[in-house]
């Protein structure tokens, strides 16, 4: 059905392409009102997100986005919750409000919301601004940007001809932190190399809370190149990154920095054999103590991956809570009740900004959808103004078709500030959707955590039964007079065996203990954080939507007055 | 009663919607009303009946005021009767007869149908020629049982001998027609009549195209605000378990996002009422029209046949009367009845077009006039709703500054 309206619109395009007053303005309306980009369907949320975000290249997208080249962090004003005329667009720019009048609608807002140092605007990473949300006191930055995909080819499989092609993306560091030894630069990376870094970077951090790494594809490979693919995984790489640069440990790791510095090949392990990987502590346990029945820690580790949705993932993992907490004992016994309190309230957290980040797409679309029909109506008054003025025989009619344009002009007007508006609140309610991604990062965490509790209680136990085994051996051999060799013998080595696996219980409860404090500070992080995003998503949302609507109301005050004469005099 | 208010500028007399106002002087006026819809009857049986309430000062009428029960089918009786008897005339079109069953009885559906008869019975009454008309009068005085009589009978194909005649004359004709070779339908020739019937037919496109996007509209209006209540809903739960000031903001924020949701269904029926309807009266009107060039199309047919025929017949009449034939005297007299008949129907196609163009040109002041305040209103409660909606969300700001400054 949206194909079809798309073309009756185009149809209509060229009668009034030819009519050159005050309708010329309203014609490069509906060059956009139908951009292709936009009208895409809206059934995936992320997909309105990414296309929205993308508007940069649309001549009358909100004039907020600018090219993320061109931008310095320091130098541009912040552009919280102004409009500016897009620079990229040209004759459109007649038809955008002047900034003045722009301005007088945002500039109380702008007094009111530039407060503190922590109040930033909304952490969309489409945006070519970015700032750190460190403390005002710290004036560190690292601003990455991912572009210029590259189609190359893979070397060394020859014996196929026509071997597999992939794409690479420029990543462009610009950083004053000192570890880095330099403030530009940019590296060639694949997608694989965030799958890499991803990997290295939940292992050597776990408990944690790690960005959530973009999906994996399962798609053909032409699919894969082309256009549309590619940028989006590029709006998603960025995305990633730059959560990762906001990650007041991560991005000082060893691992990030290697990848957005190292020129050439990713210098990180890519080997998925997991036993072969060098662990903190786990993997030196002996082997023999891994049996069967424990699950292997280092699985426990990967972080969730794969799948092409999140929210699936979030179901998934939800579900494996439920039945977690379902069943009679669990597996393992967290001993430190306000972590458990802590966790059921990130449960529960989940679950509402699950619920409100649903209702949040829902509200966009309706909104979209409005801004859709009330442009449809005005194209409809558009064609009842041009057919009445070209039939009209009568006085009445040229004033009826006077009457009717201006409603269309109002509907026109109405329905790209509906556009506006909604571009602008997917940007500031998709801060839920981040913290929904988030929540996985979170669930990681906990994993770790009790996945090394799980390592310890296992080596603990093991512990006890060989000692009992040992003692048993003892007192076994005790009454054999004069001793039994083989016996001393296999004593010796239980015993060498006890001493290691004690080793490995230092090591694994100090890893343990490592892996709850790093949950601890990570839990008061996003509590932290979350409070601040959350309220300027809160802020950016109302802010955007009183803009709007005063907007809005203006446009249709002007038809209100011009049609005045047609009130009727009693009440 | 919004829409049509602006008919009291223009005509002496006309109605209102709850009640027609007290007479005045003795200037003549004669003001309906169309009220109290009250369902009656049973299962498939039931419909709604409407009280008419009837004032006037006219001596044609039985009194000074009469109020009687009618029904939707009442109505269309009228509107054939006048339709039949003032050809030319655009016949006031009525609200259309059929409706989904599940909304045949809902509040809205019946006050949007009790708004539309009233305005049909005012338009007729504020017609300088319809309002004299005698069916008119029984309309609005005669008992329920003479309705109902006079109701049944018109249901049926086939009316009064009258109309049966009629119908066979045409099959007649067009029989003739085709054995003369002409296969086409006469069509009148003129070029302004023409633009006029070629503006009427794409007319009706246009309009029926903005129809349905005003009614979209509605419906989108109604989507939101549905959306809003949920986001509302789901924000303050969110709200509930973040607790402290965010959990606060959240709340106020799903607090007013709930108001706002309201609004927006109230803007919807108020849409629904003040522009949807009126662009659908609109688009009736214009059917009412072709229905009476469709009537013109007719008259304008018969006048050619019958002065076909006349000719046919008056130069059979001359060989008869050259040869002398005892069959004069009847040819004679039929000859002097096809002429009255001829001359009949070349007046009253001349009496069609008189009337359509005055017709024409006071339909589309009224349409300018009707549709200038549905677009008034349209834009008032855009208007509305916009301002309330930045009140509303602006209401909000103090609050979330306290929050972040806490």
């Amino acid at each position: 059905m949206m194909d079809s309206e798309n073309h009756t619109s185009e149809e209509h395009l060229h009668p009034l392409s030819s009519s050159k007053e005050e309708l010329e303005n309203l014609h490069l309306h509906e060059n956009n009102e139908y951009d292709p980009l936009i009208t895409k369907s809206y059934s995936n949320y992320r997909s309105v997100m990414s296309t929205l975000s993308d508007s940069h290249n649309h001549p009358l997208s909100p004039p907020s986005l600018v090219s993320p080249a061109d931008s310095d962090p320091l130098l541009s004003p912040p552009l919280n919750y102004r409009e500016f005329p897009n620079p990229n667009s040209t004759d459109t720019s007649s038809y955008i409000d002047p900034p003045s009048y722009a301005d007088a609608i945002f500039s109380n807002f702008d007094g009111e919301t530039s407060s503190n140092g922590t109040d930033t605007p909304t952490r969309s990473s489409s945006d070519g601004i970015y700032f750190s949300r460190s403390a005002s006191s710290n004036s560190e930055y690292l601003k990455i940007t991912v572009s210029n995909p590259i189609k190359e080819q893979e070397n060394s499989n020859s014996i196929v001809p026509g071997s597999s092609s992939y794409v690479t993306y420029l990543v462009t560091t610009r950083t004053n932190i000192s570890e880095f030894g330099g403030s530009e630069f940019g590296v060639r990376r694949r997608f694989k190399d965030i799958v890499t870094l991803s990997d290295r970077l939940s292992e050597a951090y776990r408990g944690f809370f790690i960005p959530p790494r973009p999906d994996k594809s399962i798609v053909e490979s032409q699919v894969m190149q082309k256009q549309e693919f590619v940028e989006q995984r590029r709006v998603a790489l960025e995305k990633y990154l730059r959560r990762l640069a906001d990650h007041p440990v991560i991005r000082k790791s060893d691992e990030f920095r290697v990848f957005l510095q190292v020129q050439g090949k990713l210098p990180l392990p890519t080997t998925t054999d997991v036993a072969s990987r060098v662990l903190d502590g786990a993997a030196k346990l002996p082997k023999q103590l891994m049996g069967d029945s424990l699950i292997a820690p280092s699985e426990v580790v990967q972080p969730a991956k794969g799948g092409r949705d999140l929210m699936r993932l979030f179901k998934e993992l939800k579900q494996s809570m439920a039945n977690d907490w379902g069943s009679s004992k669990p597996p393992v016994v967290e001993e430190d009740k306000e972590f458990l309190a802590k966790k059921e309230r990130i449960s529960e957290l989940e679950l509402q900004i699950n619920g409100a980040s649903q209702q949040a797409e829902s509200l966009v679309k309706a909104q979209q959808d409005m801004g859709e029909t009330m442009g449809e109506l005005g194209l409809a008054f558009i064609k009842l103004t041009k057919f009445e003025n070209e039939e009209a025989v009568l006085d009445s009619q040229r004033a009826r078709a006077a009457d009717m344009k201006g409603v269309a002009t109002a509907a026109v007007k109405a329905s790209r500030l509906f556009r506006e508006l909604n571009s602008q609140t997917v940007k500031h309610l998709d801060t839920l959707h981040e913290y929904l991604g988030l929540m996985l990062a979170v669930h990681s965490a906990f994993t770790d955590r009790s996945s090394a509790l799980l390592t310890v209680q296992t080596l603990l136990s093991e512990l006890s039964s060989l000692q009992s085994r040992a003692e048993k051996l003892e007192a076994a051999s005790s009454k054999i007079f004069g001793g039994d060799k083989s016996r001393i013998r296999k004593l010796e080595e239980l015993q060498e065996t006890i001493r290691a696996t004690e080793d490995a219980k230092n090591v694994a409860i100090r890893e343990y203990e490592r892996i709850k404090e790093n949950n601890r500070s990570e839990l008061e992080r996003l509590d932290r954080e979350r409070q601040t995003d959350f309220l300027n998503m809160l802020k950016g949302f109302v802010v955007n939507q009183v803009g709007y609507a005063e907007k809005i109301a203006n446009v249709w005050t002007k038809v209100v007055e011009d049609t005045r004469g047609y009130a009727k005099e009693s009440t | 009663m919004v829409t049509f208010e602006g008919m009291e500028q223009h005509r002496t007399s006309s109605g209102s919607s709850q009640s027609p106002r007290s007479p005045s002087s003795s200037q003549p006026f004669l003001s309906v009303s169309v009220t109290d819809p009250v369902k009656l009857g049973n299962g498939v049986q039931a419909y709604i009946s409407y009280r008419v309430i009837t004032k006037t000062n006219c001596p044609e009428y039985q009194g000074p005021e009469k109020i009687v029960i009618r029904r939707y089918s009442d109505f269309v009786w009228l509107r054939d009767r006048l339709f039949e008897k003032y050809k030319g005339i655009f016949i006031p079109p009525l609200p259309e007869k059929s409706a989904v069953e599940k909304f045949r009885f809902s509040a809205e559906f019946i006050e949007m149908r009790r708004q539309a008869l009233d305005v049909f019975v005012n338009r007729i009454a504020a017609h300088h020629e319809l309002q004299q008309s005698e069916d008119l009068r029984t309309f609005l005085q005669a008992e329920e049982e003479t309705m109902e009589r006079l109701r049944s009978h018109e249901t049926g194909i086939f009316k009064k001998p009258s109309d049966l005649m009629q119908i066979f004359k045409d099959v007649q004709s067009k029989v003739s027609d085709v054995v003369l070779g002409k296969e086409k339908p006469v069509e009148e020739s003129d070029p302004e009549y023409e633009k006029l019937k070629h503006y009427i037919f794409e007319l009706e496109n246009h309009l029926a195209e903005a129809q349905k996007h005003a009614y979209r509209l509605v419906k989108r209006h109604r989507e939101l605000g549905q959306s809003l209540s949920d986001f509302g809903k789901a924000v303050k739960l969110l709200g509930a378990s973040e607790g402290n000031a965010l959990g606060k903001a959240f709340s106020e924020l799903g607090i007013k996002s709930e108001i706002l949701s309201v609004k927006l269904q109230k803007e919807a029926q108020q849409l629904l009422m003040s522009f949807e309807e009126p662009l659908k009266d609109y688009v009736r009107a214009v059917q009412s029209i072709k229905a009476t060039i469709a009537e013109r199309a007719n008259a304008f047919r018969r006048q050619c046949e019958l002065a076909e025929t006349m000719k046919l017949k008056e130069i059979n009449l001359d060989k008869l009367m050259l040869i002398r034939s005892d069959k004069v005297a009847e040819a004679e007299r039929e000859y002097h009845e096809l002429k009255a008949e001829s001359e009949q129907a070349t007046k009253t196609f001349g009496t069609i077009v008189k009337l359509m163009n005055e017709e024409i040109g006071r339909f589309q002041e009224q349409k300018t006039l009707d549709m200038g305040i549905a677009f008034h209103e349209f834009a008032k409660g855009q208007a509305r709703l916009a301002n309330g909606i930045a009140d509303a969300w602006r209401s909000l700001l103090p609050k979330l500054e306290a929050c972040s400054s806490s």
